[in-house]
């Protein structure tokens, strides 16, 4: 069974050819970290899968019906947009808008305090969202998401902004929401020492192609990571898990 | 919405109804005058059920269609700030009665104006929903409301400026600041059809625009349909706009004021302020409607006047708390 399939998908926006050619399979199970340098294409990747903008080529979710892709796969988009200053709860709530006339009202309330308590915000349960700070709008945000409990999450850099022990907090919730099987999750990151410690799999896309596909072990040569990102990087299986640090540009920078 | 505040504002809604049922030049007790609406009283019972009763339900469907649109037009564009005038409908509704006003169209046959000003307003949908494009996003709709608003706006003042006839240019200039008073059951036929439409649609867009919180993206990929959305969004508040401005001329700051304030009070959800907005909307343009004949009964005291008057300052308190605080 897979979550998400993609075949020969392809994107041009205006002129420009965004991604070329993608194939992806996405399983229970998995965490996968869409990682790659800033313009490669990792969130048009997440919007075309969805039916967000136009492609060639085959997305499974863009086939479905918009109601039971809302129920089948939730995204969390990187604008992280809040229009008006409703509640943490009634926020988070949103997320059960696809399963409006479908699920009890019990239901639609286990999902949010689960969510909120999965993201350690229980707190803020009460606070206007809007007041919140970038930090913790983007946790709530991902609670939405959480909140649509779809068999499939793509997140869109969700644990930018976030201070160290919510970065690793909010990968380790995802590590776990895909370690009970029945789900997967995507999300595009650039701290790929987290992405090495937390995801089950790497796509790596450079200029709008899959660079390289496969555990964070074999994904992450150093020929890889030059090619790709540009810079050197030391990058070790310790006793305490795999360790990535980046430490210098290659060359004259990624630009130029 | 909370059960307390959908209970006050109903109450609210009643009351004021009422009210304006037992106000005007004739002398009656407000006690005789609601006897008078059931039982033949002669004279009293002519005006009540021809005069004041249509008066009244019309505040009561375009307060409440006005307080609707504004609601779900800021929900849509996620800007306190909008207003259902900003898609150029009650421009050229305007424009429409205006140039049956100057071509006699209006003078010689009662229908004229108000069907004038409905063509108006349908040929300002086709205009918006071309202009707007059937894909485009929340920042087209705005700027072709502008770009309606501001060509219906100069084709209006062109009618007025090439006007030969003083008395056409007075009529247009009184009919353009809106007005309920001396409405009949025919403008109730012609209003309460259109608004009832519109709202219709309007208050089945709740479960899109609580999404649209998120952003478009989001509330796309929750299965919401944004181009359905927005096509209800423009045909239903075009039919309020048109039924309202057909009837009653151009009345501003109802839809933009009442959404505001009672956001709050609903916990800024979009979905729950609208049924809030409409009611909210009833109850000051029948509270405003009140103020013309109890203020000056004998000047005609214009009804689009007195909203402008009431609404404008509001306006500023808000944008003033807005600066302060953000919202």
């Amino acid at each position: 069974m897979t979550l998400l399939n993609l075949s020969d998908l392809s994107v041009t926006l205006r002129v420009r050819p965004v991604l070329s050619h993608i194939t992806l399979d996405v399983r229970p199970g998995e965490l996968i970290g869409l990682i790659g340098a800033n313009g490669a294409g990792k969130t048009t990747l997440m919007r075309a899968a969805l039916g967000l903008v136009p492609f060639t080529g085959r997305a499974s979710l863009a086939e479905m019906t918009p109601g039971e892709r809302g129920r089948h796969a939730a995204w969390m988009p990187q604008t992280r947009e809040i229009a008006w200053p409703v509640s943490v709860e009634a926020l988070v709530g949103l997320g059960r808008v696809p399963h409006e006339g479908r699920a009890s009202a019990d239901e639609d309330r286990a999902a949010v305090d689960h969510a909120l308590s999965t993201l350690g915000l229980e707190p803020f349960r009460h606070r206007t969202a809007t007041r919140l700070s970038g930090g913790e709008q983007a946790r709530v945000l991902l609670a939405r998401a959480l909140a649509q409990e779809t068999p499939l999450l793509m997140a869109d850099e969700p644990i930018a902004g976030l201070d160290p022990a919510h970065q690793i907090g909010t990968m380790k919730s995802l590590a776990a929401l895909a370690r009970d099987g029945e789900r997967g999750v995507i999300v595009s990151l650039h701290d790929l020492g987290l992405a090495a410690r937390y995801c089950t799999r790497l796509v790596v896309l450079h200029q709008g192609r899959i660079a390289a596909d496969g555990p964070a072990g074999e994904v992450l040569s150093p020929a890889l990571i030059r090619e790709v990102f540009g810079i050197d990087a030391f990058y070790e299986d310790t006793p305490r898990g795999p360790v990535f640090q980046p430490l210098d540009i290659l060359g004259p920078g990624p630009d130029s | 919405m909370r059960t307390a505040l959908a209970l006050s504002l109903i109450l609210g809604t009643v009351v004021l109804f009422l009210v304006s049922l037992v106000i005007g030049p004739a002398e009656a007790g407000p006690g005789d005058s609601l006897a008078a609406l059931f039982a033949d009283h002669g004279p009293l019972t002519m005006v009540m059920r021809e005069i004041r009763l249509p008066r009244a339900i019309l505040a009561l469907l375009i307060g409440a269609g006005l307080g609707l649109a504004g609601a779900a037009m800021q929900g849509y564009l996620r800007n306190p700030l909008a207003d259902p005038g900003l898609i150029g409908i009650s421009g050229t509704a305007a424009l429409g009665a205006v140039l049956a006003i100057q071509t006699g169209f209006a003078g010689g046959w009662a229908l004229g104006l108000p069907l004038s000003a409905l063509a108006g307003a349908l040929a300002g949908v086709f205009a918006i929903l071309a202009l707007a494009g059937p894909r485009g996003g929340a920042l087209a709709l705005i700027l072709a409301g502008i770009a309606l608003s501001a060509l219906a706006g100069a084709l209006t003042s062109l009618v007025l400026n090439l006007s030969p006839n003083p008395f056409a240019a007075n009529e247009i200039v009184f009919w353009m600041m809106g007005s309920l008073a001396d409405r009949s059951w025919r403008d109730v036929m012609i209003a309460a059809p259109l608004i009832l439409f519109g709202a219709l649609l309007l208050l089945r867009l709740g479960r899109g625009l609580d999404a649209l919180t998120l952003g478009e993206d989001a509330a796309g990929a929750m299965g919401i349909d944004l181009t359905r959305l927005r096509l209800a969004l423009v045909i239903g508040t075009a039919a309020i706009i048109a039924g309202a401005t057909a009837v009653a001329g151009v009345i501003g700051f109802v839809g933009l004021v009442m959404p505001h304030l009672l956001r709050r009070a609903v916990g800024a959800r979009p979905g729950a302020l609208l049924p809030a907005a409409a009611l909210g909307g009833a109850m000051m343009l029948l509270a405003a409607d009140i103020a013309t004949r109890l203020i000056l009964p004998e000047r005609d005291l214009k009804l689009g006047v007195l909203t402008a008057l009431v609404g404008a300052p509001l306006f500023l308190r808000m944008i003033w708390r807005f600066r302060r605080d953000g919202f």
